[in-house]
């Protein structure tokens, strides 16, 4: 040992080096719950792989002793338990993502609960994983639970599976309790389509076979866990599918520089290789592919590039640049899974916004084609999606986009679903394939259009649409309008919310689901009479934003006049022209707008009617002035 | 084509992330320690926008009690990128003097950092704020999003997080909301090291190890980093070889020995090592759980 120790730490680290250099990358997700073991499984990784320092031991030493499971030992699940919150409950309650690495690989661990109220947050943390762990208790062995997250797991895309037989220490090391455990887990995931799974006999407690392979198991001759994820392959689809990128940011430092950010999802791209950008289909030759390390002769997936073109194109963020020999479909309707991750239930016919790629788009839900029992499987008749359920559904976006089947490309065929109000992220969906109805069902083209019913009628069509509480005073204007506009020869017709309940809504009830679908038909209706040429006088509560906005939406611009019928709740409950307050109050009603239902008030109408200053006249003859200014009709 | 090393797997990821924060923002911003992280995610950001230049200013939350390096290094790094940086120093503990020795590393956390930081955002209205947090310093960060939501109070909800997947982020807000955005979330120390290393990324010299003047505290020894530090009776400044895992606030600041000079010795070190980084702040220590209850009021 002539060596100094400085020098045997510098050939180390070179040599450390030297391996980080061929060290990869794999993201997995350890699926179980907190009685199959899963933290101790975890602690157990991090702790084996000397991630676990001396302050973080120390104060595990500390926690043991007071909360700890394990008597006078160490529990090594209280490592991974984060928050606070759920520390004290005693249970992991969000997806948490931990890190350890060996020699040859760095690992990202996304740690997901087991609980059933929780399939969001298994979704969430499966979505970038290439392999999951599912732990099962060897004296449990395949529950409920282990199908549920296989289910999810195949839906997401996630096919290597990893079978950890946890706590055969508690089953003295029994080969046959392992050989039943995995024979009845392989049989199972066959029938969803899940044939590449390594089981494993473990005991995270013990720590046999995590690491090291277990002298308590000799009839295991397999490698151990770790053994296993260091070696296993990486997932080759991405790397060998068409080439995809999304393009994220247009970089122009100046005028002789024009590139195209973007990370690549699929595939490999080189300088010269004919490219399409979708969805316009303009197609390009690769000119450069440049980074701050220089120009490269390849990018492949992951990588996050700048690509300039032979062409000057018009390329904008969210175009898809794709490799020409294999581009990408284009559509506007869809069949997708949708994973619901939001307390407020999925409302059909709901205007959402939808994430795809770096392309957000307007989006309708049509009401699901059925939803899945996640624990038998079964398919279930739906009307809506609650939290943390799971169905298939048609989709309606405002535009076209490019996409790849969710099976093909996760990066090209995964969307998010975002509420318009709150834009909290409140599903996830992956597409299955394009609906051929929007091709085929063409708007049949109609010599007798709009503007020749409207120069007809020598005036020009439009929705007014009148919003408030109830007893706001809505119905009595309209009626006013629709009289002035009789007398001056103006072809008209009012719709009211009481009215067409009569008729064609007499099949919907009062809550939010129906209140939405309610309003989705009347827009229908209102837009195909200024197809027909009318100024359409619309009197309904409307409570909501989004709906609202989707009647605005499904004429042009200058066809739809908002008007905002303002008036407390105190001075409508005082009028309650219909008693339906007072019915509310003493809890004869339910659902009653401004009482137990939100009502959102305008945030831009084009009239804003106070209805406790103004009259109902003097309010008509604001909306005739509007149509006057407008242009919709000849003014006085 | 071998698969990407991990080191350009999580490249890969930070550019994207920060693209992505860029393109769905008005007005974004990177929070600048003057760290090792920090500098890691300045260079990333020159990568991410690589050929033209990074398209926002870097905001340094200033406590004036930071290592005289640190500002000496600041200054440098600035003019050398020529980058905007904005300084804000919150007034009110400007004007009461307020620090770590007379007021406490609570009191003086919360007034400088945590304060300053919502003053400047609100000041200067940025919409989202990148920061250098990773998930594998602390247990409360393990949950947190890439891309996380603050109310126009600055609070963060643990319980109200959006979902993230694949590589979807939601930078969406409501009017007052803003975005902390977190490129650096799937790096540990360790591949923040072997990065800057790889990379050759100029850091702050505090991070190597040299002779200092320290004294010894408790078992944490400080930095007498300028005559402000008032010595206890019997206590004299010793020259030892010391280095810092983590660079904060001098005094809130444990130095440990070390003859780490350059980031490869470091590396070496850490291949041995057997303290977390974030034990040399003091902060951490106040309160089980302290950490998470800093974050929801508002510490990055």
């Amino acid at each position: 040992m002539a060596r100094s120790s400085d020098e045997l730490i510098e050939t180390d680290v070179e040599r450390y080096l030297e391996q980080q250099q061929r060290k990869t990358l794999l993201r997995f997700i350890m699926c179980g719950s907190v009685d199959d073991g899963k933290s101790t499984l975890i602690g157990r990784l991090l702790y084996e792989s000397h991630l676990v320092f001396d302050d973080h031991l120390s104060a595990l030493e500390t926690d043991s002793k007071r909360i700890g499971t394990q008597g006078d030992e160490l529990d090594l699940a209280l490592l991974v338990d984060g928050l606070a919150a759920e520390r004290e409950q005693g249970i992991t309650i969000d997806v948490a993502y931990r890190f350890f690495a060996t020699e040859a690989r760095k690992f990202i661990v996304a740690d997901a609960p087991g609980h059933e109220q929780y399939t969001r947050n298994m979704i969430t943390g499966a979505s970038t994983a290439d392999l999951a762990v599912v732990l099962v208790d060897a004296r449990k062995g395949i529950l409920t639970q282990t199908r549920r997250h296989t289910y999810l797991l195949s839906l997401i895309g996630v096919h290597k599976i990893v079978l950890a037989v946890n706590k055969l220490d508690l089953v003295g090391y029994s080969r046959e309790t392992f050989d039943g455990v995995d024979a009845e887990y392989r049989e199972f995931a066959k029938e969803i389509g899940i044939t590449d799974v390594v089981s494993i006999p473990v005991s995270a407690l013990r720590g046999d076979n995590v690491t090291r392979s277990s002298d308590n198991t000799p009839w295991y001759t397999g490698p151990s866990l770790i053994g296993i994820l260091d070696s296993i392959d990486l997932d080759t689809d991405r790397r060998d599918g068409p080439f995809r990128m999304p393009v994220q940011w247009v970089n122009r430092p100046d005028s002789d520089f024009r590139g195209f950010a973007g990370t690549v999802v699929s595939g490999a791209l080189h300088p010269g290789d004919p490219v399409r950008l979708t969805p316009s289909g303009r197609q390009s030759t690769v000119s450069r592919i440049v980074t701050a390390d220089g120009d490269l002769d390849e990018a492949v997936s992951g990588q996050a590039i700048t690509v300039t073109l032979t062409d000057a194109i018009d390329v904008s963020r969210g175009d898809l640049l794709a490799g020409a020999d294999a581009p990408p479909s284009v559509a506007d309707q869809f069949e997708a899974h949708i994973v619901w991750m939001n307390d407020q239930e999925m409302l059909p016919g709901r205007s959402y916004l939808m994430k795809i790629g770096t392309l957000t788009v307007g989006l309708t839900i049509a009401h699901p084609k059925y939803k899945i029992n996640v624990n038998t499987l079964e398919h279930i008749a739906a009307k809506s999606l609650g939290l943390n359920e799971i169905g298939v559904c048609n989709l309606n976006l405002d535009r076209p986009v490019p996409f790849d089947r969710y099976v093909d490309n996760r990066d090209t065929g995964g969307f998010i679903v975002i509420d318009r109000i709150t834009n909290n992220t409140v599903g996830c969906g992956m597409l299955h394939f394009a609906l051929r109805r929007a091709d085929n069902i063409h708007w049949q083209s109609i010599d007798v259009n709009k503007a020749a019913h409207a120069a007809l009628n020598h005036q020009g069509p439009c929705i007014v649409w009148f919003t408030g509480l109830s007893g706001a005073g809505k119905s009595t204007i309209a009626n006013l309008v629709e009289r002035k506009l009789h007398q001056r020869g103006f072809h008209s017709y009012l719709l009211d919310g009481d009215n067409v309940r009569h008729g064609l809504n007499k099949d919907l009830g009062f809550t939010e689901a129906d209140r939405v679908e309610n309003i989705r038909r009347v827009a229908e209706v209102a837009a195909l009479m200024v197809d027909a040429g009318l100024i359409v006088l619309a009197s309904f509560i409307s409570p909501f934003r989004s709906e609202r906005r989707l009647a605005r939406d499904l004429v042009s611009t200058t066809e739809f006049c908002e008007v905002f019928v303002d008036v407390t709740l105190a001075v409508a409950e005082q009028r309650d022209p219909k008693g339906l307050y007072r019915k509310a109050r003493q809890g004869e009603l339910l659902n009653l707008t401004g009482i137990d239902s939100p009502y959102e008030p305008p945030e831009h109408p084009e009239i804003h009617v106070d209805s406790t200053s103004l009259s109902a006249e003097q309010a008509s003859d604001l909306v005739i002035a509007w149509l006057g200014a407008a242009g919709v009709i000849e003014s006085a | 084509m071998s698969p990407l090393t991990h080191l350009q797997a999580l490249e890969g990821e930070s550019i994207h992330i920060m693209r992505e924060a860029v393109a769905e923002s008005e007005r974004p911003v990177m929070l600048y320690s003057v760290g090792k992280d920090s500098s890691v995610m300045l260079h990333l950001a020159g990568k991410a926008f690589y050929p033209g230049p990074i398209p926002f200013p870097l905001l340094h939350v200033d406590t004036t009690w930071k290592f005289r390096d640190m500002y000496v290094f600041r200054d440098k790094r600035v003019a050398e990128l020529g980058v905007d940086l904005v300084v804000y120093q919150n007034p009110e503990c400007l004007k009461l003097g307020i620090n770590p020795f007379s007021h406490g590393s609570e009191l003086h956390t919360d007034m400088w950092k945590t304060e300053g930081l919502k003053q400047a955002l609100d000041l200067y209205g940025f919409d989202v704020a990148f920061g250098g947090a990773r998930r594998d310093e602390e247990t409360s960060r393990a949950k947190e999003r890439v891309f996380s939501m603050r109310s126009p109070q600055h609070r963060w909800d643990p319980k109200q997080q959006r979902p993230e997947l694949w590589r979807l982020y939601n930078a969406r807000r409501s009017p007052g909301e803003t975005v902390r955005v977190f490129p650096l979330s799937n790096w540990t120390e360790l591949d923040v090291w072997q990065y800057i290393h790889q990379e050759d990324i100029p850091v702050v010299p505090l991070y190597f190890a040299a002779q200092r003047p320290v004294v010894d505290r408790g078992g944490t020894l400080i930095l007498v980093d300028d005559d402000r530090m008032p010595l206890e009776v019997g206590e004299t400044p010793s020259l030892r070889t010391v280095r810092f895992r983590t660079l904060g606030c001098y005094p809130l600041t444990g130095a440990i020995e070390s003859e780490a000079r350059d980031a490869l010795s470091i590396i070496g070190e850490m291949m041995r090592a057997t303290n977390s980084e974030r034990q040399g702040r003091v902060i951490d220590h106040d309160a089980s759980g302290s950490m998470e209850k800093k974050k929801q009021e508002g510490y990055f």
